[in-house]
């Protein structure tokens, strides 16, 4: 059946495939109803000639906390960025492969990638918020899609800053420049301006490591909460962040994935050499 | 002593030098045009055109000038723009890091910058001339808007080459396209902008060259693009040739217009950059 699916590359091909759910889902409503798939197959991809990327494999769970973790260089970050194809904008890139998102390979010409794009919401490793007040950071990928009710814009920013609990701390100051809020409370402004164009995944590349540890930890609880709803990509240099927080793990070293799967079997079980040396400490 | 200390003091001795060679040329401009322009300054001057024989001691003012580089100056600005702003996101947002056509792009806005106005205005000269065209407003503008493109370009792409990587991936990531980005980038290099506009400002108000063939110089107001309009710079050449020292006074009055003008627009333009700026991350 999954080879069926993954073959066909347009919505409603996929919408075909998928029917036979519909009786399985028609009872739940509001997000519940969305099943996020991310799944990436035979991907390579080079840069000037150097193979970064190796047969990468793997799917992403959905509503889970999925944590890539590895040494420093080994594609951790190249991987995240592909999913979304920022990738595409560095000097002498090339890949192979696929990645599927909801039914649709993103390296399809016919895709579009800015809807692919609106899908997952970005976090960056340093906070940055766009050169506007507080209130137009977290509109202005609304107004872009098209939403310029001003009312229902304001209900908008309350809702996002509320998720990641901010409104208390800004809301009388909402027209202030973004620029000047903490670097803690900018990332988690960067979360809500992901969040408010209702993206399906949410990349996190290392984005806790230019935070304090009590912003840091603010960031992670809310990765917590934020799973319900989500599908959470983390990439983290910290392995105790991802014994923390990760439900599903993958390790990479070299560009290869060497192991993934569910956190507690992988950290408490692994199957791999090197995963084993990784999570004792004899590299990092 | 031990030498890096005197070493420090000769340093800063020479800091301090040349700094007051800079300032004391520029009190010494200022002392000039102020000692021989405000006692020939009158009300007339700025609200009057010249009359009959102003050239020669006459009455009236340089109310055609001042409307004149006015025009040109906004006629100019505002078409640079148009076409500077296009180009600098082209460069730095669709063309990538080390693209061969940015490079030559940049090398060809370098060496634009550094053509003197009287070849520009030369230039445009043949053209009009080509054409059939007189000397206008219109070809004035036209001159200086050239002449101001390479600065506009040059120092907002000096600020926009700094455009943080990651605002633009941000920006992406919400799903925008990169035509969408340049709200972005604008309010990013909005002070860029505002300096350009400033830099370009000054050279155009303050060229006497390239306007000298192109836009002429007339003692009326003009109505219309096609007609020749008369340009602060060159009234000062005209004022300052007269043998008469009435008139040669009143040149360092216009200079002093001038020099007000170009004050003014500055303290503006600074004060538009801040209110800009400050969403700048």
């Amino acid at each position: 059946m999954a080879q069926l699916i993954y073959q066909n590359s347009t919505r409603a091909s996929w919408a075909e495939d998928y029917s036979f759910l519909n009786n399985d889902i028609e009872n739940r409503e509001g997000l519940a109803l969305k099943k996020s798939y991310l799944k990436v197959s035979d991907l390579n991809l080079y840069i000037n000639k150097t193979h970064i990327l190796k047969n990468v494999n793997l799917e992403i769970p959905d509503k889970k906390i999925t944590c890539i973790i590895g040494p420093s260089g080994c594609g951790k970050s190249t991987l995240l960025k592909t999913f979304n194809r920022l990738i595409d904008d560095t000097e002498g890139i090339k890949y192979d492969g696929s990645i599927w998102v909801d039914g649709l390979n993103i390296f399809d010409p016919k895709t579009e990638i800015t809807e692919i794009r609106k899908k997952m919401g970005l976090l960056s490793q340093r906070p940055c918020p766009l050169p506007m007040s507080i209130y137009d950071n977290i509109a202005f990928g609304c107004k872009m899609h098209g939403e310029h009710n001003r009312k229902k814009l304001n209900q908008i920013v309350e809702e996002q800053l509320k998720a990641v609990g901010l409104w208390g701390e800004v809301k009388d100051r909402l027209k202030a420049p973004a620029s000047k809020l903490s670097i803690g409370q900018q990332q988690r402004l960067c979360l809500a301006r992901g969040l408010a164009v209702e993206p399906e995944f949410i990349l996190a590349d290392e984005a806790t490591s230019a935070l304090d540890p009590i912003s840091s930890k603010h960031i992670e609880e809310l990765f917590v909460e934020l799973k319900n709803d989500y599908a959470i990509i983390l990439v983290t240099h910290t392995l105790r962040q991802a014994l923390r927080i990760a439900d599903h793990v993958i390790f990479m070293y070299l560009g290869e994935v060497i192991e993934s799967g569910a956190a507690d079997v992988v950290f408490n079980n692994p199957k791999h050499d090197l995963t084993k040396k990784y999570l004792e400490g004899a590299f990092s | 002593m031990k030498f890096k200390f005197i070493e420090e003091k000769i340093a800063k001795g020479l800091m301090i030098g040349s700094s007051i060679v800079v300032i004391a040329f520029v009190i010494n401009i200022i002392y000039t045009i102020f000692r021989r322009g405000i006692p020939a300054l009158n009300w007339d001057m700025i609200s009057k055109i010249p009359a009959g024989g102003y050239y020669n001691g006459g009455g009236g003012g340089i109310l055609n000038a001042i409307v004149g580089s006015l025009y040109i100056v906004l006629g100019s600005t505002i078409l640079g723009l148009l076409v500077s702003i296009p180009v600098v996101f082209y460069l730095n947002v669709y063309l990538k890091k080390n693209s061969k056509l940015a490079y030559i792009a940049r090398l060809a806005f370098d060496v634009l910058f550094g053509i003197p106005s009287i070849v520009y205005g030369a230039f445009a000269f043949t053209i009009m001339i080509l054409l059939g065209m007189h000397t206008s407003l219109g070809g004035g503008i036209l001159v200086i808007t050239l002449l101001i493109i390479p600065i506009f370009i040059r120092s907002m792409d000096e600020v926009a080459m700094q455009l943080p990587k990651d605002l633009l991936d941000a920006t992406y990531a919400l799903g925008a396209t990169k035509l969408e980005t340049i709200k972005v980038v604008l309010r990013q290099i909005a002070p860029g902008i505002a300096t350009a506009t400033l830099l370009s400002v000054g050279r155009a108000i303050g060229d006497a060259a390239g306007v000298m063939f192109t836009a002429g110089f007339t003692d009326s107001i003009p109505t219309s693009l096609s007609q020749p309009a008369a340009t602060l710079p060159l009234s000062v050449f005209f004022q300052l040739s007269s043998p008469n020292a009435d008139v040669q006074d009143r040149a360092y009055s216009a200079a002093l217009i001038l020099i007000f003008i170009v004050l003014i627009i500055s303290l503006v333009g600074r004060f538009i950059t801040n209110q800009f700026s400050k969403n700048k991350i």
